[in-house]
Protein backbone atom coordinates (compact mmCIF):
# COMPACT_ATOMS: atom_id res chain seq x y z
CA UNK A 1 0.00 0.00 0.00
CA UNK A 2 1.34 3.39 -0.94
CA UNK A 3 0.00 5.53 1.86
CA UNK A 4 1.90 3.94 4.74
CA UNK A 5 3.52 6.32 7.17
CA UNK A 6 6.69 6.01 9.31
CA UNK A 7 4.52 6.62 12.39
CA UNK A 8 2.85 3.24 12.03
CA UNK A 9 6.29 1.66 11.62
CA UNK A 10 7.50 3.05 14.96
CA UNK A 11 4.40 1.71 16.71
CA UNK A 12 4.95 -1.68 15.15
CA UNK A 13 8.56 -1.79 16.32
CA UNK A 14 7.77 -1.12 19.96
CA UNK A 15 5.04 -3.75 19.85
CA UNK A 16 7.57 -6.23 18.43
CA UNK A 17 10.14 -5.55 21.14
CA UNK A 18 7.47 -6.09 23.81
CA UNK A 19 6.64 -9.47 22.33
CA UNK A 20 10.17 -10.87 22.63
CA UNK A 21 10.74 -9.65 26.20
CA UNK A 22 9.88 -13.09 27.54
CA UNK A 23 12.45 -14.86 25.29
CA UNK A 24 14.83 -16.99 27.40
CA UNK A 25 17.43 -17.41 24.63
CA UNK A 26 17.13 -21.20 24.53
CA UNK A 27 17.76 -21.30 20.77
CA UNK A 28 14.99 -23.77 19.91
CA UNK A 29 13.88 -21.34 17.17
CA UNK A 30 17.33 -21.25 15.55
CA UNK A 31 17.66 -25.03 15.68
CA UNK A 32 14.21 -25.40 14.09
CA UNK A 33 14.60 -22.77 11.35
CA UNK A 34 15.17 -24.25 7.87
CA UNK A 35 16.69 -20.97 6.65
CA UNK A 36 18.93 -20.14 9.64
CA UNK A 37 21.97 -21.38 7.70
CA UNK A 38 21.66 -18.43 5.33
CA UNK A 39 20.89 -15.71 7.93
CA UNK A 40 23.42 -13.19 9.20
CA UNK A 41 21.84 -13.33 12.68
CA UNK A 42 20.13 -16.51 13.85
CA UNK A 43 16.54 -16.06 15.03
CA UNK A 44 17.67 -16.34 18.68
CA UNK A 45 20.33 -13.67 18.08
CA UNK A 46 17.73 -11.43 16.46
CA UNK A 47 15.47 -11.58 19.55
CA UNK A 48 18.46 -10.73 21.78
CA UNK A 49 19.23 -7.67 19.65
CA UNK A 50 15.58 -6.59 19.92
CA UNK A 51 15.68 -7.01 23.71
CA UNK A 52 18.83 -4.90 23.81
CA UNK A 53 17.20 -2.18 21.68
CA UNK A 54 19.71 -2.64 18.83
CA UNK A 55 17.07 -1.55 16.31
CA UNK A 56 19.50 -0.54 13.59
CA UNK A 57 21.28 -3.90 13.67
CA UNK A 58 17.92 -5.70 13.50
CA UNK A 59 16.54 -3.68 10.61
CA UNK A 60 19.70 -3.90 8.50
CA UNK A 61 19.86 -7.67 9.00
CA UNK A 62 18.53 -9.89 6.21
CA UNK A 63 17.44 -12.62 8.64
CA UNK A 64 13.72 -11.86 8.71
CA UNK A 65 13.52 -11.45 4.93
CA UNK A 66 14.58 -15.12 4.68
CA UNK A 67 11.74 -16.37 6.90
CA UNK A 68 9.61 -18.73 4.79
CA UNK A 69 6.79 -18.84 7.40
CA UNK A 70 7.03 -22.57 8.17
CA UNK A 71 5.93 -21.92 11.79
CA UNK A 72 8.30 -24.48 13.34
CA UNK A 73 9.70 -21.83 15.72
CA UNK A 74 6.21 -20.70 16.75
CA UNK A 75 5.13 -24.29 17.32
CA UNK A 76 8.15 -25.19 19.43
CA UNK A 77 8.89 -21.97 21.38
CA UNK A 78 8.75 -22.98 25.08
CA UNK A 79 7.53 -19.47 25.95
CA UNK A 80 4.76 -19.63 23.37
CA UNK A 81 5.97 -16.50 21.56
CA UNK A 82 4.46 -15.75 18.12
CA UNK A 83 7.90 -15.77 16.48
CA UNK A 84 6.75 -16.21 12.86
CA UNK A 85 4.39 -13.25 13.26
CA UNK A 86 7.31 -11.25 14.65
CA UNK A 87 9.35 -12.08 11.54
CA UNK A 88 6.41 -10.84 9.41
CA UNK A 89 6.15 -7.69 11.52
CA UNK A 90 9.85 -7.02 10.92
CA UNK A 91 9.24 -7.45 7.17
CA UNK A 92 6.49 -4.81 7.46
CA UNK A 93 8.67 -2.29 9.28
CA UNK A 94 11.58 -2.88 6.94
CA UNK A 95 9.36 -2.49 3.85
CA UNK A 96 8.24 0.90 5.18
CA UNK A 97 11.53 2.24 6.46
CA UNK A 98 14.29 0.61 4.43
CA UNK A 99 12.71 -0.79 1.25
CA UNK A 100 16.04 -0.61 -0.60
CA UNK A 101 17.67 -3.25 1.62
CA UNK A 102 15.66 -6.17 0.28
CA UNK A 103 14.04 -4.85 -2.90
CA UNK A 104 13.21 -8.30 -4.26
CA UNK A 105 11.19 -9.29 -1.18
CA UNK A 106 9.49 -5.93 -0.78
CA UNK A 107 8.57 -5.45 -4.43
CA UNK A 108 7.50 -9.08 -4.87
CA UNK A 109 4.86 -8.71 -2.17
CA UNK A 110 3.85 -5.17 -3.20
CA UNK A 111 3.26 -6.10 -6.82
CA UNK A 112 1.33 -9.21 -5.79
CA UNK A 113 -1.02 -7.05 -3.74
CA UNK A 114 -1.22 -4.47 -6.53
CA UNK A 115 -2.69 -7.14 -8.82
CA UNK A 116 -5.09 -8.25 -6.06
CA UNK A 117 -6.24 -4.67 -5.45
CA UNK A 118 -6.97 -4.21 -9.16
CA UNK A 119 -8.81 -7.45 -9.89
CA UNK A 120 -9.78 -9.03 -6.56
CA UNK A 121 -7.79 -12.14 -7.47
CA UNK A 122 -4.12 -12.23 -8.32
CA UNK A 123 -3.29 -12.58 -11.99
CA UNK A 124 -0.04 -14.51 -11.93
CA UNK A 125 1.22 -13.24 -15.28
CA UNK A 126 0.40 -9.60 -14.52
CA UNK A 127 1.96 -9.83 -11.08
CA UNK A 128 5.26 -11.18 -12.42
CA UNK A 129 5.29 -8.55 -15.21
CA UNK A 130 4.80 -5.77 -12.66
CA UNK A 131 7.51 -7.32 -10.45
CA UNK A 132 10.04 -7.55 -13.29
CA UNK A 133 9.49 -3.98 -14.40
CA UNK A 134 9.74 -2.65 -10.83
CA UNK A 135 13.01 -4.52 -10.22
CA UNK A 136 14.53 -2.80 -13.29
CA UNK A 137 16.91 -5.72 -13.82
CA UNK A 138 16.79 -6.83 -17.45
CA UNK A 139 18.36 -10.21 -16.58
CA UNK A 140 15.85 -11.12 -13.86
CA UNK A 141 13.11 -12.51 -16.18
CA UNK A 142 15.62 -15.06 -17.51
CA UNK A 143 15.82 -16.69 -14.05
CA UNK A 144 12.14 -17.52 -14.42
CA UNK A 145 12.09 -18.14 -18.18
CA UNK A 146 12.35 -21.93 -18.08
CA UNK A 147 9.58 -22.35 -15.51
CA UNK A 148 7.45 -19.67 -17.20
CA UNK A 149 7.67 -21.32 -20.60
CA UNK A 150 6.70 -24.71 -19.16
CA UNK A 151 3.68 -23.15 -17.43
CA UNK A 152 2.60 -21.16 -20.51
CA UNK A 153 2.98 -24.18 -22.82
CA UNK A 154 0.48 -26.03 -20.61
CA UNK A 155 -1.88 -23.02 -20.76
CA UNK A 156 -1.59 -22.64 -16.99
CA UNK A 157 -0.76 -18.94 -17.13
CA UNK A 158 -3.51 -17.14 -19.07
CA UNK A 159 -1.81 -14.42 -21.10
CA UNK A 160 -3.12 -11.16 -19.71
CA UNK A 161 -1.47 -7.79 -20.12
CA UNK A 162 -1.39 -5.67 -16.96
CA UNK A 163 -4.54 -3.58 -16.71
CA UNK A 164 -6.14 -1.34 -14.13
CA UNK A 165 -9.06 -3.73 -13.95
CA UNK A 166 -12.19 -2.83 -12.02
CA UNK A 167 -10.17 -1.59 -9.03
CA UNK A 168 -12.13 -4.34 -7.32
CA UNK A 169 -10.66 -4.05 -3.83
CA UNK A 170 -9.64 -0.40 -3.90
CA UNK A 171 -12.17 0.65 -1.26
CA UNK A 172 -11.25 -2.14 1.15
CA UNK A 173 -7.50 -1.48 0.77
CA UNK A 174 -8.05 2.25 1.40
CA UNK A 175 -10.25 1.64 4.42
CA UNK A 176 -7.73 -0.79 5.96
CA UNK A 177 -5.00 1.77 5.50
CA UNK A 178 -7.08 4.48 7.20
CA UNK A 179 -7.87 2.20 10.14
CA UNK A 180 -4.25 1.13 10.50
CA UNK A 181 -2.91 4.67 10.54
CA UNK A 182 -5.66 6.15 12.70
CA UNK A 183 -4.18 7.88 15.79
CA UNK B 1 -22.11 -33.98 2.97
CA UNK B 2 -21.99 -30.36 1.85
CA UNK B 3 -19.21 -27.78 2.10
CA UNK B 4 -18.67 -24.25 0.94
CA UNK B 5 -15.72 -24.19 -1.44
CA UNK B 6 -12.95 -21.57 -1.61
CA UNK B 7 -10.56 -22.47 -4.47
CA UNK B 8 -8.17 -19.50 -4.24
CA UNK B 9 -6.23 -17.74 -7.01
CA UNK B 10 -3.64 -20.45 -7.77
CA UNK B 11 -6.35 -22.98 -8.50
CA UNK B 12 -7.55 -20.77 -11.36
CA UNK B 13 -4.04 -20.53 -12.82
CA UNK B 14 -0.90 -22.55 -12.20
CA UNK B 15 -2.73 -25.12 -10.02
CA UNK B 16 -5.75 -25.82 -12.27
CA UNK B 17 -5.26 -29.57 -12.00
CA UNK B 18 -5.62 -29.30 -8.20
CA UNK B 19 -9.00 -27.60 -8.66
CA UNK B 20 -10.21 -30.06 -11.31
CA UNK B 21 -9.11 -33.20 -9.44
CA UNK B 22 -10.39 -31.96 -6.04
CA UNK B 23 -13.87 -31.35 -7.46
CA UNK B 24 -13.93 -34.64 -9.39
CA UNK B 25 -12.75 -36.83 -6.52
CA UNK B 26 -15.09 -35.24 -3.97
CA UNK B 27 -17.99 -35.65 -6.39
CA UNK B 28 -17.12 -39.32 -6.83
CA UNK B 29 -17.05 -39.68 -3.03
CA UNK B 30 -20.52 -38.14 -2.75
CA UNK B 31 -19.50 -34.73 -1.41
CA UNK B 32 -21.28 -31.54 -2.56
CA UNK B 33 -19.24 -28.38 -3.00
CA UNK B 34 -20.82 -24.97 -3.17
CA UNK B 35 -18.26 -22.51 -4.56
CA UNK B 36 -18.31 -19.15 -2.83
CA UNK B 37 -19.58 -16.50 -5.24
CA UNK B 38 -17.41 -13.44 -5.73
CA UNK B 39 -14.51 -14.75 -3.64
CA UNK B 40 -11.31 -12.70 -3.65
CA UNK B 41 -7.65 -13.30 -2.80
CA UNK B 42 -6.79 -14.37 0.78
CA UNK B 43 -3.65 -12.18 0.81
CA UNK B 44 -1.23 -15.12 0.36
CA UNK B 45 2.07 -14.53 2.15
CA UNK B 46 2.18 -11.03 0.69
CA UNK B 47 -0.32 -9.21 2.90
CA UNK B 48 1.34 -10.35 6.15
CA UNK B 49 4.62 -8.91 4.93
CA UNK B 50 3.00 -5.53 4.26
CA UNK B 51 0.18 -4.87 6.73
CA UNK B 52 -1.15 -6.85 9.72
CA UNK B 53 -4.72 -5.60 9.30
CA UNK B 54 -4.81 -6.24 5.55
CA UNK B 55 -3.56 -9.79 6.22
CA UNK B 56 -6.74 -10.39 8.22
CA UNK B 57 -9.16 -8.20 6.24
CA UNK B 58 -8.60 -9.96 2.89
CA UNK B 59 -9.50 -13.46 4.17
CA UNK B 60 -12.20 -11.99 6.48
CA UNK B 61 -14.02 -10.63 3.44
CA UNK B 62 -14.42 -14.18 2.13
CA UNK B 63 -15.56 -15.56 5.48
CA UNK B 64 -18.15 -12.78 5.68
CA UNK B 65 -19.48 -13.74 2.24
CA UNK B 66 -19.59 -17.38 3.38
CA UNK B 67 -21.69 -16.37 6.38
CA UNK B 68 -24.40 -15.01 4.09
CA UNK B 69 -25.09 -18.58 2.91
CA UNK B 70 -27.44 -20.34 5.29
CA UNK B 71 -27.29 -23.99 6.42
CA UNK B 72 -23.59 -24.60 5.67
CA UNK B 73 -21.00 -24.18 8.40
CA UNK B 74 -17.78 -25.64 6.96
CA UNK B 75 -15.67 -24.10 4.20
CA UNK B 76 -13.32 -26.44 2.37
CA UNK B 77 -10.00 -24.98 1.18
CA UNK B 78 -7.46 -26.98 -0.87
CA UNK B 79 -4.58 -24.43 -0.83
CA UNK B 80 -2.58 -24.46 2.40
CA UNK B 81 -1.68 -20.77 2.26
CA UNK B 82 -5.34 -19.76 1.75
CA UNK B 83 -6.31 -22.23 4.48
CA UNK B 84 -3.95 -20.72 7.04
CA UNK B 85 -4.93 -17.13 6.25
CA UNK B 86 -8.63 -17.95 6.60
CA UNK B 87 -8.02 -20.10 9.70
CA UNK B 88 -6.02 -17.28 11.28
CA UNK B 89 -9.08 -15.01 11.11
CA UNK B 90 -11.24 -17.72 12.68
CA UNK B 91 -8.74 -18.22 15.53
CA UNK B 92 -7.85 -14.57 16.06
CA UNK B 93 -11.38 -13.22 16.39
CA UNK B 94 -12.18 -15.97 18.89
CA UNK B 95 -9.29 -14.88 21.11
CA UNK B 96 -9.31 -11.12 20.46
CA UNK B 97 -12.81 -9.65 20.12
CA UNK B 98 -11.27 -6.22 19.49
CA UNK B 99 -9.92 -7.49 16.17
CA UNK B 100 -13.43 -8.49 15.09
CA UNK B 101 -14.63 -4.94 15.69
CA UNK B 102 -11.79 -3.55 13.59
CA UNK B 103 -12.38 -6.05 10.79
CA UNK B 104 -16.06 -5.16 10.69
CA UNK B 105 -15.13 -1.50 10.46
CA UNK B 106 -13.16 -2.40 7.33
CA UNK B 107 -15.78 -4.76 5.88
CA UNK B 108 -18.47 -2.11 6.23
CA UNK B 109 -17.19 -0.61 2.97
CA UNK B 110 -18.11 -3.90 1.25
CA UNK B 111 -21.51 -4.08 2.97
CA UNK B 112 -20.39 -7.21 4.78
CA UNK B 113 -20.43 -8.27 8.42
CA UNK B 114 -18.39 -10.99 10.10
CA UNK B 115 -19.51 -12.94 13.16
CA UNK B 116 -17.16 -15.94 13.16
CA UNK B 117 -19.69 -18.65 12.35
CA UNK B 118 -17.69 -20.43 9.63
CA UNK B 119 -15.32 -23.32 10.33
CA UNK B 120 -12.36 -23.36 7.92
CA UNK B 121 -11.36 -26.87 6.81
CA UNK B 122 -8.34 -27.94 4.77
CA UNK B 123 -9.02 -30.46 1.99
CA UNK B 124 -6.77 -32.96 3.80
CA UNK B 125 -8.72 -32.40 7.03
CA UNK B 126 -11.96 -33.30 5.24
CA UNK B 127 -10.46 -36.27 3.36
CA UNK B 128 -8.81 -37.73 6.45
CA UNK B 129 -11.56 -37.13 9.02
CA UNK B 130 -14.93 -36.82 7.27
CA UNK B 131 -14.63 -39.40 4.49
CA UNK B 132 -15.11 -43.09 5.23
CA UNK B 133 -11.95 -44.91 4.13
CA UNK B 134 -14.06 -47.93 3.17
CA UNK B 135 -15.77 -45.77 0.60
CA UNK B 136 -12.41 -44.98 -1.02
CA UNK B 137 -11.35 -48.66 -0.78
CA UNK B 138 -14.54 -49.87 -2.42
CA UNK B 139 -14.28 -47.32 -5.26
CA UNK B 140 -10.52 -47.81 -5.85
CA UNK B 141 -10.71 -50.08 -8.83
CA UNK B 142 -7.29 -49.43 -10.31
CA UNK B 143 -4.48 -51.53 -8.81
CA UNK B 144 -1.70 -49.21 -7.64
CA UNK B 145 0.30 -51.55 -5.41
CA UNK B 146 3.36 -50.98 -7.61
CA UNK B 147 3.45 -47.31 -6.61
CA UNK B 148 5.48 -46.05 -3.68
CA UNK B 149 4.28 -42.60 -2.63
CA UNK B 150 6.07 -40.00 -0.50
CA UNK B 151 3.42 -37.94 1.36
CA UNK B 152 4.40 -34.28 1.53
CA UNK B 153 2.36 -32.00 3.80
CA UNK B 154 4.40 -28.81 3.78
CA UNK B 155 3.94 -26.34 6.61
CA UNK B 156 0.82 -24.29 6.66
CA UNK B 157 -1.83 -27.01 6.87
CA UNK B 158 0.03 -28.32 9.97
CA UNK B 159 1.35 -25.25 11.75
CA UNK B 160 0.83 -23.12 13.76
CA UNK B 161 -2.66 -24.60 14.32
CA UNK B 162 -2.53 -28.37 14.89
CA UNK B 163 -6.11 -29.05 13.79
CA UNK B 164 -6.17 -32.50 12.23
CA UNK B 165 -2.66 -33.95 12.35
CA UNK B 166 0.55 -34.10 14.34
CA UNK B 167 2.38 -30.88 13.37
CA UNK B 168 5.81 -32.47 13.94
CA UNK B 169 5.26 -35.96 12.49
CA UNK B 170 2.24 -35.77 10.20
CA UNK B 171 0.57 -39.07 9.24
CA UNK B 172 -2.93 -38.18 8.00
CA UNK B 173 -2.12 -39.00 4.35
CA UNK B 174 -0.91 -42.55 5.06
CA UNK B 175 -4.36 -44.20 5.38
CA UNK B 176 -5.55 -42.35 2.26
CA UNK B 177 -2.58 -43.50 0.18
CA UNK B 178 -3.08 -47.05 1.42
CA UNK B 179 -6.83 -46.93 0.78
CA UNK B 180 -5.94 -45.92 -2.78
CA UNK B 181 -3.96 -49.14 -3.00
CA UNK B 182 -0.46 -47.62 -3.09
CA UNK B 183 2.41 -47.97 -0.60
CA UNK B 184 3.84 -45.21 1.59
CA UNK B 185 7.48 -44.18 1.11
CA UNK B 186 8.90 -43.95 4.64
CA UNK B 187 10.58 -40.60 5.16
CA UNK B 188 10.83 -37.89 7.80
CA UNK B 189 10.49 -34.92 5.42
CA UNK B 190 6.69 -34.69 5.18
CA UNK B 191 6.42 -31.53 7.29
CA UNK B 192 9.72 -29.86 6.38
CA UNK B 193 9.51 -26.50 4.56
CA UNK B 194 9.90 -26.39 0.74
CA UNK B 195 11.29 -22.85 0.80
CA UNK B 196 7.99 -21.16 -0.08
CA UNK B 197 8.44 -17.76 -1.77
CA UNK B 198 12.21 -17.81 -1.17
CA UNK B 199 12.34 -19.72 -4.46
CA UNK B 200 11.39 -16.40 -6.07
CA UNK B 201 12.96 -13.83 -3.76
CA UNK B 202 16.10 -15.66 -2.48
CA UNK B 203 16.52 -18.49 -5.02
CA UNK B 204 19.80 -20.05 -3.81
CA UNK B 205 18.39 -20.45 -0.28
CA UNK B 206 15.11 -21.86 -1.59
CA UNK B 207 16.80 -24.29 -3.98
CA UNK B 208 18.80 -25.85 -1.15
CA UNK B 209 15.56 -26.69 0.72
CA UNK B 210 13.94 -28.15 -2.39
CA UNK B 211 17.09 -30.17 -3.11
CA UNK B 212 17.12 -31.73 0.38
CA UNK B 213 13.49 -32.82 -0.04
CA UNK B 214 13.90 -34.24 -3.53
CA UNK B 215 16.99 -36.22 -2.49
CA UNK B 216 15.14 -37.83 0.42
CA UNK B 217 12.29 -38.77 -1.91
CA UNK B 218 14.57 -40.88 -4.11
CA UNK B 219 13.20 -44.40 -4.16
CA UNK B 220 9.61 -43.22 -4.30
CA UNK B 221 7.65 -43.19 -7.56
CA UNK B 222 5.96 -39.91 -6.73
CA UNK B 223 5.58 -37.20 -4.12
CA UNK B 224 2.01 -36.13 -3.35
CA UNK B 225 1.26 -32.61 -2.15
CA UNK B 226 -1.68 -30.64 -0.77
CA UNK B 227 -0.47 -27.09 -1.56
CA UNK B 228 0.05 -25.28 -4.88
CA UNK B 229 3.23 -23.57 -3.72
CA UNK B 230 4.83 -26.80 -2.46
CA UNK B 231 3.78 -28.46 -5.71
CA UNK B 232 5.31 -25.75 -7.93
CA UNK B 233 8.54 -25.63 -5.91
CA UNK B 234 9.01 -29.40 -5.90
CA UNK B 235 8.20 -29.95 -9.58
CA UNK B 236 9.38 -26.71 -11.15
CA UNK B 237 12.96 -26.62 -9.88
CA UNK B 238 14.14 -30.22 -10.31
CA UNK B 239 16.76 -29.21 -12.91
CA UNK B 240 18.20 -26.59 -10.60
CA UNK B 241 18.16 -29.04 -7.67
CA UNK B 242 20.01 -31.59 -9.81
CA UNK B 243 22.63 -28.95 -10.65
CA UNK B 244 22.92 -27.98 -6.98
CA UNK B 245 23.71 -31.49 -5.76
CA UNK B 246 25.28 -32.95 -8.90
CA UNK B 247 22.89 -35.88 -8.93
CA UNK B 248 20.20 -36.94 -11.34
CA UNK B 249 16.90 -35.89 -9.80
CA UNK B 250 13.63 -36.62 -11.50
CA UNK B 251 10.48 -37.57 -9.68
CA UNK B 252 6.79 -37.20 -10.40
CA UNK B 253 5.02 -34.73 -8.12
CA UNK B 254 1.23 -34.69 -8.05
CA UNK B 255 -1.61 -33.44 -5.94
CA UNK B 256 -3.20 -35.88 -3.49
CA UNK B 257 -6.63 -35.78 -5.22
CA UNK B 258 -4.88 -36.59 -8.52
CA UNK B 259 -3.54 -39.80 -6.97
CA UNK B 260 -6.96 -40.61 -5.53
CA UNK B 261 -8.51 -39.89 -8.93
CA UNK B 262 -6.13 -42.37 -10.60
CA UNK B 263 -7.07 -45.00 -8.01
CA UNK B 264 -10.76 -44.35 -8.54
CA UNK B 265 -10.30 -44.88 -12.24
CA UNK B 266 -11.42 -41.38 -13.18
CA UNK B 267 -10.67 -40.24 -16.76
CA UNK B 268 -7.71 -37.94 -17.39
CA UNK B 269 -10.13 -35.04 -17.98
CA UNK B 270 -10.83 -35.28 -14.21
CA UNK B 271 -7.18 -35.64 -13.20
CA UNK B 272 -5.23 -33.69 -15.81
CA UNK B 273 -1.82 -35.26 -15.29
CA UNK B 274 -0.92 -33.58 -18.59
CA UNK B 275 -0.86 -30.25 -16.73
CA UNK B 276 1.77 -31.37 -14.21
CA UNK B 277 5.33 -30.29 -14.92
CA UNK B 278 6.77 -33.49 -13.53
CA UNK B 279 4.34 -36.36 -14.11
CA UNK B 280 6.91 -37.96 -16.39
CA UNK B 281 6.23 -40.70 -18.90
CA UNK B 282 7.80 -43.34 -16.64
CA UNK B 283 5.28 -42.55 -13.93
CA UNK B 284 2.31 -42.42 -16.27
CA UNK B 285 3.34 -45.70 -17.84
CA UNK B 286 3.64 -47.31 -14.43
CA UNK B 287 0.08 -46.40 -13.50
CA UNK B 288 -1.16 -46.85 -17.07
CA UNK B 289 -2.65 -43.42 -17.55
Amino acid sequence: MKENTPLAAADLLSAISDKVNACIQCGTCSASCPNAFAMDFSPRHLWRLLQAGEIQAVLTSRSFSLCSTCYYCTLRCPRGLPLTDIMSALKQVSARQLPMLDPSGVLFYQKFLESVRRHGRVREMEFMTLYFSAMKNPLLPFQFASLGIRLISRKKLPFQLPSRGSERLNTLFRRVNELENAP
Amino acid sequence: MKYLYYPGCSLEGSAQEYNISTKAVLKALGVDLLELSDWTCCGASAAAAVSPLLALALPARNLAIAETIADVSDMLVPCSACYLNLKKVEETIRREPGVLVKLNAALETENLKLSGRIRVRHLLDVLSRDIDLNRIRSLATKPLSMLRIAPYYGCQCLRPYPVFDNPERPVSMNPLIEAAGARVHPWAMGGICCGASNLNTHPTVGISLVTALLKEAQGADAIVTVCPMCQLNLEGYQNKAADACNEAIQIAVLYLPQLLGIALGLPNTDIRLDLNLSANTAFRKKCEI
